[in-house]
């Protein structure tokens, strides 16, 4: 019997996971994908909020601050890119400002530092593409940036070094009570467990309402981005926020810790929990709308479009904790921004309540440093060439829009929780994240993972299940 | 540091004309570096014949194209790195490159060729709404997966732009026995060659629907169908015209990119037109002493044209490394794409320091019938020539001559115009 089944592999489940491998106890994250962070985890702003925007007194509010706290330490000990470029909330109008106050107030009352208004002149030194309409911007020093990849993936690596089983390809059909606490389907399999944690992002209302009365309902919310290529890099700053307007919420403008820029979210209500196909309209409408912040973004330097589902509880709040009817399940649902800055503040929660609950004891050896791959851009020419002749698979370029290295791939693939698909190096090595999306590297990339995986060519997949690459040879292909 | 006269970057067709020609022109010192495990760049993909008919004055396949140069660099015992990507170029002619053996390495050039090739617009640079499943490629990494690795990536396939590497393919996959339900292009004309139209889609009953677009792309892990639609004269999709079709591919041919990161990093100048370097008349860009040719300068239609510049860069490097082109003689002619006309390859003209016959390389923005290509020296029209038919797909050329320019003494401007009378 496990003490705690963790169900969804994103950020959420993987940050319980993480905070949960610091006790001795039996835990495995069952993750309904091929790779972890591969929902609403995978496709956000990627952006760590400072914490003025949440009401105050709320969930939101308190793990938002309490999880942009958390993220220097926790970036370096998983040793992943954090930067706090500090977000800039725009108005176009002087009617607005006082809405600028009220979130100034509300941003000191939730205990976010820091917090200042900036007017025209100063923003323009900090932001000079700033749009002509813009008077004055709510500036939050600790806002950041993070890869959510890196975050996720790194939280799940390190979870896994100290214990956690993962199981992939598990997607839970039934939960029911058992003995001393729950017992999970999947369709390959049958768990035990004291403790359940339920972090399955849009289909958090599913599992709580196979063992809660308490009914919740989520209704994903699709946000439609665009990216820029690196080449409109240091043509935005900050995380630059526009206030609702009559015309409705406005866009986010952004870098990204890779140095791209990205453009968005929509906000639209849909049903289907899979639909994360982007529109034409959307596409525009972004485009569009992020001229009210910023004048003449290069969005002709688009290189790419997707969508996310927000997974919003219709009350609009996070639902954290026990279930009150269903002892020992666990909720971490409605989870939608600032979701991804919470993310540890919340792991740091449930494994606190957790560990009550099942009177956990402290693990004495709690590995929390983790390395991340090796990048070789950031060695000098001589260490490269020591790596080179050590592996030499760090001499061979593979992914040539992000200069990704065949030794990053073999990394990628080889560690504990590695990839097993294309997408799930790109996620971790960038490799086909570039200009060229893959055109050069894919067919590389699917012989490394042939040959690592010892798979045929067929069964390297895009994103696992349904999404082979290839269906077989062509007439002459044995020949080749 | 190592020291070479020119290194050539990139060993496709551009590359090895480019190498050939300056060895053959004296330069004892040239370097070819290139990224893939073999010489010949992108034709070793392209396994269809209609290659050399102007350069050899026969058919042949790609590779067979590439070899003729290959064997021409290895007779010369030409040097060339293979699994070599290059890095960096900085202005001071300064080529970092990187492979196994020798890890990353710096190569001090008295000039480099620039020889980089072009690459394909990918599916996220179309804006296309809908899913991001399997399925998708463009069509240079479909026809690298059949060609070289001899993988069939689907059987129901809808091709969306009509490039010549699409047309191409459209016909590879119904060999390799694919239904190719249609290709769709968004402009009203194809983007490529005339003589694939009819030998890729024409000859095998596959429609190719003008003015038409993916409008949306299903399926969440692998494509399981498009909707096409009409477009109007502004590009838009029509309400109402939209069709869906199941399938299980879609390839995108929709242009090509030069692939100029290389030459950004050394501060080269680029066209906004064509992507590639401004040059001059010796195919040199802005920083002295780097020279361009080939897809990485402008798209070409075919590869005896790349051939052909290619010689040419190759020529005036090692005449730069001889010191043979110290220097413009100031007298810069400016050449002006006008009226259809996207632009011109070069962008300047020294009448002294060009040859007796100088080929300008344009393509134009729209289909022409019965059309004149017209010349201009300032105001006066020195050429005037009628042609049936000028297309976006098709390259064109003119010539000037050294001895007519000198007539010239204080031309300032040539334009280039489509004119219809």
């Amino acid at each position: 019997m496990y003490d705690v089944i963790i169900i969804g592999a994103g950020v959420i489940g993987c940050a319980v996971a993480r905070e949960l491998s610091k006790y001795d106890a039996r835990v495995l994250v069952l993750e309904k994908n091929e790779d972890v962070c591969t929902g609403t985890s995978k496709a956000n702003s990627a952006i760590i909020h400072s914490g003025y925007d949440a009401k105050n007194g709320t969930l939101k509010a308190k793990f938002n601050v309490r999880g942009n706290a958390m993220m220097d330490a926790l970036c370096r000990d998983l040793d992943i890119p954090f930067k706090r470029i500090g977000s800039l909330t725009v108005c176009t109008d002087e009617s607005q400002l006082a809405e600028l106050e009220m979130l100034k107030e509300r941003g000191e009352k939730n205990g976010v530092p820091g917090l200042r208004i900036v007017y025209r002149d100063e923003l323009l030194q900090m932001e000079p593409h700033i749009a002509d309409g813009v008077i004055a911007a709510l500036y939050a020093p600790t806002a950041g940036i993070i890869c959510p990849f890196k975050l996720t993936i790194a939280l799940a690596e390190n979870a896994c070094v100290n214990g956690v089983a993962f199981k992939m390809n598990s997607a839970v059909k039934t939960i029911e009570r058992a003995d001393g606490g729950w017992r999970i389907t999947t369709a390959d399999g049958e768990y035990l467990t004291k403790t359940v944690v339920n972090a399955a992002g849009v289909y958090a209302d599913e599992l709580n309402n196979m063992v809660s009365e308490r009914k919740i309902r989520i209704v994903p919310r699709r946000g439609d981005y665009i990216l820029l290529d690196r080449a409109a890099q240091g043509y935005v700053r900050h995380t630059v926020f526009q206030l609702p307007t009559k015309l409705g919420k406005g866009v986010l403008v952004t870098p990204t810790v890779h140095g791209n820029t990205i453009v968005g979210p929509t906000a639209f209500d849909i049903e289907d929990k899979e639909c994360t196909a982007v529109t034409a309209e959307a596409i525009a409408m972004v485009t569009e709308k992020s001229a009210v912040s910023i004048k003449n973004l290069p969005t002709r330097q688009v290189i790419t479009s997707f969508a996310g589902l927000r997974a919003r509880e219709e009350r609009g709040e996070f639902i954290l904790g026990e279930a009150q009817d269903a002892q020992g399940f666990y909720n971490c649902a409605g989870i939608q921004s600032p979701g991804l800055s919470a993310s540890p503040a919340i792991g740091e929660y449930i494994a606190q309540l957790i560990s009550e609950k099942l009177a956990l004891n402290q693990k004495d050896v709690f590995a929390a440093a983790r390395r991340d791959i090796l990048d070789p851009s950031k060695l000098s020419l001589e260490e490269r060439n020591e790596l080179i002749r050590r592996e030499p698979a760090y001499g061979t370029i593979i992914c040539r829009c992000e200069s990704v290295t065949e030794g990053e791939i073999l990394d990628a693939i080889r560690r504990p929780m590695g990839a097993r698909s294309l997408d799930g190096v790109k996620r971790r090595v960038r490799a086909g994240m570039g200009r060229c999306q893959g055109g050069f590297c894919s067919p590389r990339v699917m012989d490394i993972l042939v040959r690592e995986l010892g798979i045929s060519m067929e069964e390297v997949t895009k994103c696992g299940g349904d999404s082979a690459i290839v269906i077989g040879r062509t007439k002459d292909g044995d020949k080749v | 540091m190592r020291n070479y006269d020119i290194v050539i970057v990139g060993g496709g067709p551009a590359g090895l004309a480019a190498a050939v020609a300056a060895k053959n022109s004296g330069c004892d010192s040239v370097l070819i570096l290139e990224r893939d495990s073999e010489l010949g760049g992108i034709l070793n993909q392209c396994i269809h014949n209609g290659f050399g008919l102007h350069t050899f004055k026969e058919e042949l396949t790609g590779p067979e194209y590439a070899d003729r140069f290959i064997r021409q660099a290895i007779d010369l015992k030409i040097p060339y790195k293979l699994n070599t990507m290059v890095m960096d170029i900085s202005p001071e002619r300064v080529v970092t490159a990187m492979n196994r053996e020798d890890g990353m390495f710096l190569i001090q050039a008295k000039a480099v060729i620039l020889a980089m090739g072009c690459r394909e617009r990918p599916r996220g640079a179309l804006n296309i709404p809908g899913f991001r499943p399997a399925g998708i490629f463009s069509a240079g990494t479909a026809q690298r997966l059949v060609n070289i690795e001899g993988y069939m990536p689907g059987k129901e396939v809808v091709i969306l732009g009509s490039g010549d590497i699409g047309l191409i393919m459209a016909r590879r996959m119904t060999l390799e026995g694919a239904k190719v339900k249609l290709v769709a292009e968004l402009m009203p004309y194809s983007g490529g060659l005339k003589r694939n139209i009819v030998q890729c889609l024409d000859d095998f009953g596959i429609p190719l629907l003008l003015s038409h677009t993916v409008v949306d792309i299903e399926g969440k892990e692998h494509i399981t169908a498009v909707t096409i639609a009409q477009v109007d004269d502004s590009r838009k999709p029509i309400p109402g015209t939209e069709e869906r079709y199941t399938c299980d591919t879609l390839l995108l041919s929709c242009g090509l990119i030069p692939e100029n990161e290389l030459s950004q990093s050394a501060g080269v100048e680029l066209s906004p037109v064509t992507g590639g370097p401004v040059v001059n008349e010796s195919l040199e860009t802005a920083i002295p002493g780097i020279f361009a040719c080939g897809n990485v300068l402008h798209v070409h239609d075919l590869v005896d044209y790349v051939s052909e510049e290619a010689k040419k860069a190759g020529e005036t490097a090692a005449r730069y490394v001889r010191g043979e082109i110290a220097g413009e003689s100031g007298k810069t002619i400016v050449l002006r794409a006008e009226s259809g006309v996207r632009y011109t390859v070069p962008s300047t003209v020294d009448p002294e320091r060009m040859d007796d016959l100088l080929t300008v390389r344009f393509r134009v923005g729209s289909v022409y019938k019965d059309a004149f290509v017209s010349v201009y020296f300032d105001d006066e029209r020195v050429q005037h020539k009628k042609k049936r038919i000028i297309a976006p797909g098709e390259m064109e050329q003119i010539v000037l001559q050294k001895q007519q320019l000198a007539r010239y003494p204080d031309l300032k401007t040539i334009t280039l115009r489509i004119e219809q009378d």
